[in-house]
């Protein structure tokens, strides 16, 4: 089981403008579907049982964290970062959707895998009570899960979970109703885009662009990132099915994924101060359009395969 | 992106950890790469970082000149906004921002207090005393 294999069986690969919520003041943009999503539909195409909790009382969740960890079970726990101990000062915003996995206690310290660290962590009971119960937007709520029966995992169990995931995010990216999440939200933003230089003035308006540009690289692997990650699936995806339509795919989300790079190079020619003309946000959105059509071409020749059931 | 073309500027995570980055190598093929960071991420955290701080100056001087209260400058200091704060103190948001109110702050009894200075990890006459 590999990364980009988990990604696209959990039909990772998305795109969505929440309106009205604000994150840290500027816009509030996703280029992915939420991580327990993914990890949900992944381990369900897999026939891993997961059971995932909440609770509403800190001491009682640290005492079933402890118990798991007695038992020796790896659990998963969404925190928020903001309290987060062993993230460097810059990246502490009030972020709550960050994931990490407890794998056991030393010294009264857990042992913390967490996706950012290249090492193993720890953090004292406080501190990880502290960021289970992180507030505001998405609050983690000491969430927490972990896996409960696990099967062999088969080649054909894999290959069905490819059909399944890729047809899903097909769904998602192409026919999602509304206008603002799917291929269509990246137009979505794109229109934002030529307002917001008359309508916010031009600092607020590069200080958005600088979130998108936060949202699309920095949290998680980011937006350009995700579509890489994605034709990494695909090319695996490939090898698993014997068929050589789907790499043929993988090079355009490639491409995807170098546009998406290529537009945050400009924004940030607009918050560095070096781009200040409408002439210039009318061209980053113009960038967005392009990036719309390959995905969408893309999702379309998804679409137009058939991968038997 | 191909594998020499992955940035390798230094930017807050070096010295600290590295990206796994998804990159093609010289056959085409996908494989794992680490990055040091990139210069257009580091730029756009940056100039999160200096509205933060801006705001935060004006936060202080605004307290300073009398036109808000305390919870209004640790509120930015801890990059909170109403909902966050609300949700650490348990306190509404309709209250929390009359509690923004140099004159009503001053009649705020020590228990909400206490709620807001735990909020900021800070002391109750620390919360107080503030004077910009």
């Amino acid at each position: 089981m590999t990364e980009p294999l988990a990604f696209g069986m959990g039909s990772g690969l998305f795109y969505i403008q929440i309106p009205f919520l604000t994150v840290n003041n500027g816009p509030a943009i996703s280029f992915r579907t939420m991580p327990g999503a993914i990890f949900k539909r992944t381990c369900k195409s897999l026939g891993v049982a997961v059971t995932r909790k909440k609770f509403s009382n800190p001491a009682a969740a640290e005492a079933f964290l402890d118990q798991k960890v007695k038992e020796n079970v790896p659990v998963g726990c969404q925190v928020g970062v903001f309290h987060l101990s062993y993230f460097p000062k810059e990246y502490r915003f009030h972020f709550n959707a960050h994931n990490l996995i407890v794998f056991g206690e030393e010294d009264g310290r857990y042992l913390i895998s967490d996706p950012v660290m290249e090492d193993v962590t720890s953090l004292s009971k406080e501190e990880l009570s502290r960021v289970r119960f992180a507030q505001g937007p998405l609050a983690p709520k000491g969430h927490i899960y972990f896996p409960e029966k696990v099967r062999p995992i088969t080649d054909d169990t894999i290959r069905k979970g490819i059909v399944t995931g890729i047809k899903r995010n097909v769904r998602d990216m192409l026919r999602i109703p509304g206008n603002f999440a799917g291929v269509d939200g990246i137009r979505h933003t794109s229109n934002h885009i030529r307002k917001w230089r008359d309508k916010l003035g031009l600092k607020k308006a590069s200080l958005y662009l600088g979130q998108i540009v936060r949202m699309q690289e920095e949290i998680g692997t980011g937006g350009g990132g995700f579509r890489f990650l994605y034709g990494a699936f695909l090319e695996e995806a490939a090898a698993y099915m014997q068929d050589d339509r789907l790499s043929t795919v993988s090079e355009d989300f490639t491409k995807a994924g170098d546009m998406w790079r290529a537009s945050a190079i400009k924004m940030a020619g607009v918050y560095k101060g070096r781009l200040t003309e409408q002439k210039d946000f009318e061209e980053i959105a113009d960038m967005l359009l392009d990036v719309r059509m390959v995905e969408k071409e893309a999702f379309q020749k998804l679409s137009r395969m058939s991968l038997g059931k | 992106m191909k594998k020499e073309d992955l940035p390798q500027d230094p930017g807050a995570l070096d010295q600290f950890t590295r990206e796994v980055c998804y990159v093609k190598n010289q056959d085409g093929k996908y494989e794992t790469a680490l990055s040091r960071g990139w210069d257009v991420k580091k730029d756009a955290l940056d100039s999160a970082w200096e509205n933060v701080n801006e705001r935060i100056e004006e936060a202080r001087q605004a307290v300073a000149n009398g036109e808000k209260s305390p919870v209004y400058y640790f509120m930015e200091l801890k990059l909170m906004d109403l909902p966050v704060l609300s949700g650490y103190t348990g306190i509404f948001p309709f209250f929390i921002k009359r509690h923004l109110k140099p004159s009503v702050f001053k009649g705020l009894s020590d228990r909400k207090l206490e709620k807001y200075a735990r909020a900021f990890d800070i002391s109750v006459s620390e919360l107080k005393n503030f004077k910009g």
